[in-house]
This record gives C-alpha cells, structure tokens and sequence, in this order.
C-alpha cells in the first residue's frame, strides 16, 4: 500500500517535471499556430478583442517604454499602420509589457503612435503568446493563424509590409 | 465685539493658528513619503521582471521607476493594501511575495498543514507501535547514572558476527 | 592547442568512464576479478584526466583566449588573476566542467583505500560513481562544451568545436567580464566548497546502493562511508554559510539568506543529511529503525542531483539561474533512471531492514533524536513543496505566483523552536529509558540559569514573545551542555588524579562523538542567536545625504564625511564615502561604503562598510542606482543585532566536525589488527 503510494508519487513528479521542461524549451507561439485569443483594453479605456478581427489581417507588437530597441521600429510601425488605414482590413495592436503608464503614454506622443496601444494587465497576453522580450511582432491572418514572427525590431518600413502584403490581394 | 481686549486677542490668534494648521495635517499626511516609507511597501513587491529580487534592494532604471510609483501613489494618499492591489493588476500575481489566498493557492497553504498534521498522526501511531513495557523499577534505579546497557545490543552482537564472518572468509 | 588537450582529455575520460562501467559488471556478474580491478584502474585514472581538462580551460582563460567562446563570457582583460581563474566556474558550461571534476576527485579518492575486505561493494561502487561521472561528461561533452570556440564563416559567425569548411578562428578583442557582484572574493570560496559537498555524497550514496545491489541488511556501508559522509555534511554546510556570508557582505540588503529557490535546493540535503546523522546513531545505539539511515542517505543524494537538475535546467526563477541551456530534458532522463532506480533497490530489499523497533519511554534519546529528524522532513517537505509550487500554479492556472520568505518562515521559526527544545532535554536524556527524577535533578540548575534568557531581555526592554523564548531556550541549551560537560569530567576526574587538561583531552577522546556532537550544537545555537537577532530586530533606514549631513538608526548616528573618487586598476571607477559612526555623539568608528562600477561590464556593485561588534553590526551600503556626489549620496543603513554569532557559531560547528573526525589517536592495537 505504501508502496503505490510512493511509486505514483514519483510517477506525478517525474511527469510534471517533463511537462515543466517541455514547457521551458517551448519557443514563442509559431507560425502556423491560431494566434491566442485575448483582450487589449487600450490607455484610453477602449476594449479591443483579437477574435473580433477575424477577416483582418492583425498585426500585434509587443513593446515597453523602457526597452532601447523598440525605439526604432516605433516610427515605422505608425507609418505602416497609416500605409493600410484606407483599406480598413489590416489592424494594429500594441501590446505594453510590464510597464508604467505616465511612461508609456510619454513613449507614444514621442513617436507619434496612434493606433491603439493598451497594457499587458497580468502580463496574461505575453504568457499567451510566450515572448521571451520585447519587441516581438506577430503577423495574424485573416483566418486568426500566425504568419509571421518578428524576434527583435523591424528593419524598416519596406520590412513590415513584406509581411503583410503577401497576405493581402 | 471687545476685540481691543487682550485675552480676546491671543483667543483669536490661537484660533486661527489652530484653523491653519487643519490643511497643514492634512498636508502632512501625504506630503512627500519618506525613503523608509517607501521602501515598506516596497519590501512586500518583488521585481515584476527580475527573477526573484525584492523591489525595495532591486537596481534596475526600472525598479526605480516602480518604487517611483510607489512613492507618488503614497503622496496620493493610498494605502499600502491598495498600493498592492495595483501592482497585481498591472503585472500579475507574482509581484506578491506569496500567492495571494484564493481559488488554487490555497492549496500551497493546505498542504503543508496536511503535512504536519499527517506526519505528526503518523509519528503517533508509530510510536504507539513500537512502544516497548517498560523495565523493572530495580533494574532502572541501579542504571541511573550509567546510561550502557547490561546485555549487548543487538548491533554489536551484529558486528561480532561480522566480525567472525570475514575472518573465516579471509 | 590547449582547448585541443583540454577536449580530448575530456572526451577520453568519458570513454575511460563508459569502459569502468562495462568492464566491473562483466567482472561481477562473470566472477573474473582481474576485469573489476581494471575498471577500478580506470576509476583512478578519470580525476588526473579531468585535472588537465580543467587545467586547459583555466590556462586559456588567465592567457585571455577570447577565441574561446566561454572565456569571452566570462573573462575580461582587466580582472585580476584570482577572478580569471575563479571565472572557472562564472558561468553554465565552466561551472559544469567544475562540477565533473570535483565528482571525479571524490570517485578517484575512494579507489586509493584497501578493498580487500570489501570486494562485494567494489564492483557496484565503482558502477555507481562512474555512471553518474558519465552522465556529467555527457553534458560537458556534447552540451555545454567549454572549449567551442568562434569561427568566421564567409560573413557569419559560427560556435563550434571543430573547425567548420571554410572557417577560421577568429577572437574578440576582450571579453564580456564576469558579472561584478561575483567579482568577490567570496567567489573564491563559496562555490566550490558548495560543489564540494554536494558531489561528495556520492561516495556514501554509492556505498549504500552496492550495499543494496548485493542484498546486505547490515551496515557496513555506514562504517566505510562514515567520514566521507561527515565531511559532505561539513562542506555541505560550510557552503551554505559561506552563501550567506556572501550575501551579507556583498548584496547590500543587509541580509544573509532570501528563501531563493536555489538556495533552497541546497538547503534541502542538508536537512536530510543531518537527519541522516541523527539517524545513524539510533542504529548503532540501539539497532533500531535501521531502514532509516539507508532511506535518508538516498534521498539526500537525490536531492542534491535533483537540486542542480531544477538550477539549472530553467525551472526555477532564481538569482541564481543559469542563462537557458538545452540540458533540461536529458538531465530530466538522468533523474528519473536514477530516481527509479533508486526506490527500486530500496523497496525490493526492503524487508531485509525490518529491525526490532521499541521506544521504551518518549523521552528516550533515540525517541527525541526520532522527532527531531521527524522536524527536519518536515522542514524538508515544505521546502520542496514551495520550491515547486510556481511550477504547479502555472501549469494549472497559467498564472505565476511567488513563494517568497513569508511562507517558509512561519514553518522554519516553530521548526527552530522545537529542535532547540529537544536539545535542551536531548544530552540529558539516556538511551533506552527515561527517569524523570534523574532528568529532573540535571535540569532544575540549568533551568535556573536559563531564567536569565528571560530576565535580561525583559530587562533590556524587549517585548517580542517569540522572541523571548527563543532567548530562554537558547540559554536553557548552553546552561543544560554546559553543566553536562561539566558533570562528566568531574564523574571522570573522581576516579582518577589528573590535572583539568588531562582530564578534558581524556574525556574528549573517549566519546568524542557525544562531545562533538555537544560541539555542534553549541554552533548551531550560536547561530540560531544570529538568526533570532537578525530576524526579530533588524532596523533599517534610507536618507540622501550630503557632505556633512547625518542620520540616525537605533542608538547610532552617521555622518557622511567625505567622498573620494578615483579609478582603480582593474579597470573600475571607485566611488568611496568616509561615513563616521557615532554614539552618544562621540565618533566610535569610521567605515567606508563604496560604490564601484566597472567600465568593461558596465555594471555597478556596491561593497558596504560595516562596523560589527558581537552586541550588534552597524550596516552602511550605498544605494548604488542613485547618483554618488559630494552633494548628495543615498545611503541605506541597518542595524543587525548579534549577527556575527552567525558566523562564529560556524566556526564552532567546524570545530566540532573536525573533533569528530579526528583520528583516535591509540585506537588499541587489537582492534588495528583485527581490520
């Protein structure tokens, strides 16, 4: 009897820990994956639910105000976001990981971002997508799977719409 | 009005200083929090992004911008509890340095009661078990204040058969 | 050329491990002696191996071979010798190789004694020890290579051993530096001798599975791994203070020990291998209860192969954590053959270690030594469960929580509590039974003594009840092993006429073990002083001052004199503050917190001034992310009462260890020859 017991204690333990190390090996959710739902409730108080913009194509940046590498993709990210505003089919979302609000707000008017931007409350949104750091970008497709990851800023301007162009026609 | 009186005078002027200083109280209470103020609450919070580093020893540019907030929302006049309570819904549970007491995390709370408790119940019944009678009163009083025991252990009649065991076998 | 040597020694003793291995179990299972003799020959040969492994990885670190991609992580041009030697064990792949090493010196070791009377345990010890170095060199062969060095390919930049087609080596200029807060002389010490006694319970671990493995139910793997075991427990130990130690000198919030989770990793053996010691004397004294002693030596070296696995396979959230590596599920697979091995020995041989239990009376000292072990596995216990914990929360409700110190003090504070009251009654207590008149007569003048645990305090002003007691029971253990010590030498001095030396040097060595022990105990208490002061009254306070200013803490004031600025050698800017400490208004002492930053990690580490005396440590630390002027520098300031009995009560314990293991000096020559 004792020994079940200690013998299935282990079996738990020896599985957990597989689950545990699988899990901490496990990479950013990937292409081909259906981008985890969630909701942005953005710094101005507007609700915004990723499952509502299946048929978009949606594109959601992880950034803070404290990370010097988001810095220069922040620029390009408006001017993307300004390039697809006619065609009302392509949305952007950014996603503020572990910040501060007055400094958030501040990054923002400073480089002039306007599409909505709201704070990872509970850090839940980065969990669910499993960023390692900022800035990470996921390219959503209209049919709510990913289709491309960004590890680090973008390069340019040209270099975020070649990841969405190809979605579009 | 006899207000050329002098005791009327000091009245007056003692009222006033009284009715002036009622903004300076409240003044005080949230006026500029203190280091130690802050760093109170502060020793309660762990770094949202460093691993495992309470917020009020934490070097980060970003810590301090935290233990900024702490000591702006203190100015405000919130309380500690509240204080916690916005650092949980901006960055999650971990920030707390234990998991707060609800839905699953009471369960890191029960079972170390169960494992005392169940322990300590085991130990007693295991006692109960090997309860041994115990000795004559004679014996016990000649024993008092040698603590070896007359007959040899079992241990080291164990070991003289060890002993004669290995010296048979070479 | 070197980091050629150094991997090939390293390859070679893994495959010298591999053939060890083979070789002694063809050798036992097939009764041909000679192929266990040459497996334990190459058991010999894996440490002078490893040893030039290690020697050509600290060669190529002090001649600052940045080619070398570990060396550029964690050397630089500008760290003193001793830290370019110490980064040995900076970072994962080096700390690993260190590790091996280490495990390899304790397994060579153990083939220089005379096997003759043990030729059962050989093979199996030999399979044991060499399996787990064989796992180990795996991990530093294939998975943490220490000696990958930087090639250029066309226009990239590739990691690797061997030389990739079309690659040259190519090396930066300087290194990254080892990270500042390990730029310590701490560094120096409190690793290894934390490796130290962790890879040292090999040894008895390995005694106990052989011992297992041949289906023997009596403890001759207890007396061959006796002083192996006592001196893992002593580095064990000693890492464990010496991390504290650390911690307090160098981390600045005037702390010694923060319930990390990797600190608690390590904490954890040593609660089972003290238990173990506790336990092994129940079964040498009363042959009782002798599956206990095998089961806690297990779990302690299970804990210790588990304790690194969870450091360094990125479970755990830790300031101790290693950058991510892809040695987790490998290593995963090495515990769970070594676990399942394990219980498997032990629950199939389990029936042999049923022994006669009887407890004659509850204040026995095998029964008070039974719940004082019963204490350390539930400390034990719920340790483990908070180190696991996280990982559970997120698996089930996908949030992270934090179990930080509020959860694993208030079980370690009534824990403390209790061990200290069992060793209040413990030495007085007697093997087998119990009469109260007689444990009476010895307590009642100790105990008045220890009123003065109580009184003083009251006295000094304190209020805190936990407090107090903790007080009375720690002076209720020093009166009780003092007028023990006492009582014995006098017992022994009326037979004889001797002088005090004479008798005492007799004394000790007729039972050193019981006067060891007493040793030991006193050290803990001591410490268990430091810990209480520490706890229950730490103060502190934080200001900015500027030249000239003070502040005030407990009944101490400082003045923040003068700041001196200036570059020291070692490529670091040294900001150093004249701080005077004050009593009563007159200057008592002058300390000197400092802040140093280092150009080439560009990371600050500030080194706080201190003035310590056994009443209490005035602790000053310059708050290092604020800036250092002459206008105004932000200082934090503790007062840490009687926290030195922390380390003086380890250089008891050490004192006491080292009269455990000392060599009887005539152990009567019947006894010598009849080994």
């Amino acid at each position: 009897m004792k020994k079940i017991l200690l013998w299935s204690g282990l079996g738990l333990l020896l599985v957990f820990l597989s689950i545990g190390i699988y899990r901490s090996q496990q990479e950013q959710v990937g292409i081909g994956e259906i981008a985890p739902d969630f909701e942005l409730i953005s710094f101005s108080g507007e609700k915004y639910q990723l499952s509502d913009f299946r048929g978009s194509v949606v594109v959601v940046n992880f950034w803070a105000s404290w990370c010097e590498s988001c810095k220069p993709e922040a620029k390009d990210l408006e001017s993307a976001y300004q390039y697809y505003l006619n065609r009302g089919d392509v949305i952007f979302l950014g996603v503020d990981y572990v910040d501060i609000e007055p400094d958030a707000l501040k990054y923002l008017e400073e480089f002039g971002v306007t599409y909505p931007n709201g704070p990872d409350l509970r850090t839940e949104i980065s969990q669910a997508y499993r960023v390692r750091g900022v800035p990470e970008t996921f390219v959503i497709d209209q049919n709510g799977v990913i289709s491309h990851l960004q590890i680090g800023p973008y390069s340019s301007l040209e270099h975020i719409k070649s990841t969405i162009d190809p979605l579009l026609d | 009005m006899i207000l050329n009186s002098k005791r009327t005078r000091w009245q007056v002027l003692a009222l006033v200083l009284l009715i002036s200083l009622i903004p300076l109280s409240a003044f005080a209470q949230g006026s500029d929090p203190t280091d130690d103020d802050v760093n109170e609450v502060a020793r309660q919070l762990y770094c949202p992004v460093c691993e495992n580093i309470p917020l009020d020893t934490c070097g980060t540019t970003a810590c301090e911008q935290w233990r900024g907030i702490i000591r702006d929302k203190l100015a405000e006049g919130w309380t500690e509890d509240e204080i916690k309570t916005y650092f949980v819904d901006q960055y999650g549970d971990r920030v707390l340095a234990e998991p707060p007491r609800r839905g699953f995390n009471w369960v890191v709370y029960l079972v170390p009661v169960v494992i005392f408790v169940g322990g300590g119940y085991l130990f007693y019944r295991g006692f109960q078990q090997w309860r041994a009678p115990e000795p004559d009163r004679t014996v016990r009083k000649k024993g008092k204040s040698s603590p070896a025991p007359a007959k040899p252990s079992e241990d080291d009649i164990n070991r003289v058969e060890e002993e004669l065991r290995k010296r048979s076998q070479g | 050329m070197v980091a050629e040597i150094g991997f090939g020694s390293l390859f070679i003793s893994l495959i010298v491990s591999v053939y060890g291995i083979i070789a002694a179990i063809y050798g036992t299972s097939n009764h041909q002696k000679k192929w266990v003799l040459s497996a334990k020959q190459a058991m010999k040969l894996v440490f002078p191996l490893l040893t030039v492994t290690v020697g050509s990885l600290i060669y190529l670190l002090i001649n600052n071979n940045f080619e070398v991609v570990y060396v550029s992580q964690v050397s630089s041009l500008s760290m003193p010798l001793y830290l370019k030697i110490t980064a040995l064990w900076g970072g994962q792949a080096g700390s690993l190789l260190f590790w091996s090493w280490l495990l390899a010196g304790f397994i060579s070791a153990v083939t220089l004694k005379k096997w003759d009377r043990d030729q059962d345990f050989l093979p199996w010890v030999i399979v044991v020890s060499l399996g787990t170095l064989a796992f180990f060199l795996v991990l530093n062969t294939f998975f943490e290579n220490p000696f990958i060095r930087y090639w250029q390919v066309n226009q990239d930049i590739v990691q690797s051993f061997a030389q990739p087609a079309g690659g040259f080596i190519v090396g930066p200029r300087n290194g990254g530096g080892l990270n500042p807060l390990l730029r310590h002389p701490g560094m120096v010490i409190h690793p290894p001798m934390q490796y130290l006694g962790f890879v040292a319970f090999i040894v008895p671990y390995a005694y106990a599975m052989a011992s297992l493995i041949n289906g023997r139910s009596d403890d001759r793997w207890i007396q061959l791994s006796r002083r192996w075991t006592l001196w893992a427990w002593l580095f064990l130990s000693l890492g464990l203070i010496l991390g504290a130690r650390w911690a307090y000198d160098v981390l600045g919030w005037g702390g010694y020990w923060g319930w990390d989770p990797v600190e608690i990793s390590a904490l954890m053996p040593w609660l089972s291998g003290t238990a173990f010691l506790h336990a092994v004397l129940i079964q040498e004294k009363r042959g009782m209860f002798k599956q206990w002693p095998i089961v806690l030596i297990i779990l302690t070296y299970l804990l210790v192969i588990f304790g690194t696995f969870l450091t360094r396979s990125g479970l755990l959230s830790s300031v101790h954590s290693f950058a991510a590596s892809s040695i987790g599920p490998i290593f995963l697979v090495f515990i769970a053959v070594t676990f399942i091995a394990s219980f498997w020995l032990l629950s199939s041989r389990w029936e042999k270690f049923k022994s006669r239990q009887e407890l004659t009376s509850f204040f026995s000292k095998e029964a008070l030594i039974l719940i004082s072990i019963v204490l350390l596995m539930g400390m034990l216990a719920t340790s483990f469960w908070g180190v696991i914990f996280p990982n559970i929360s997120e698996l089930v409700t996908g949030a992270k929580v934090t179990v930080g110190p509020p959860f694993y003090e208030r079980v370690a504070a009534p824990i403390l509590g209790g061990m200290l009251l069992i060793m209040v009654i413990c030495p007085l207590a007697v093997w087998s039974y119990v009469s109260f008149k007689h444990l009476g007569k010895l307590l009642w003048k100790p105990f008045a003594v220890s009123l003065l645990g109580i009184v003083l305090p009251i006295l000094g002003g304190l209020t805190k009840i936990p407090a107090i007691i903790a007080f009375w029971l720690i002076a209720f253990v020093l009166a009780v092993n003092g007028f023990e010590f006492v009582r014995r030498t006098r017992l022994r001095r009326k037979s004889e006429t001797e002088n005090m030396f004479e008798t005492v040097s007799r004394v000790f060595q007729r039972n050193k073990r019981s006067y060891a022990a007493m040793i030991i105990h006193i050290g803990i208490v001591f410490m268990g002083l430091g810990i209480i002061g520490i706890e229950f009254f730490q103060t502190e306070t934080q200001a900015t001052l500027a030249e000239g200013q003070e502040l005030t803490l407990a009944s101490y004031t400082m003045e923040y004199e003068e700041l001196e600025i200036f570059d020291a050698p070692d490529a670091r800017n040294v900001a150093r503050a004249i701080v005077l400490v004050k009593k009563d208004g007159e200057v008592i002492d002058e300390i000197y917190p400092r802040r140093d930053f280092y150009y080439d990690s560009g990371q600050p580490v500030t080194i706080p001034g201190v003035r310590s005396t056994l009443l209490d440590d005035f602790y000053v630390i310059l708050v290092d992310w604020k800036s250092v002027t002459s206008e105004g520098a932000t200082f934090k300031v503790y007062h840490n009462p009687l926290v030195q009995w922390l380390w003086i009560g380890a250089w008891v314990i050490i004192g006491g260890v080292v009269v455990a293991t000392w060599p009887d000096k005539k152990t009567s020559k019947v006894t010598k020859s009849a080994r």
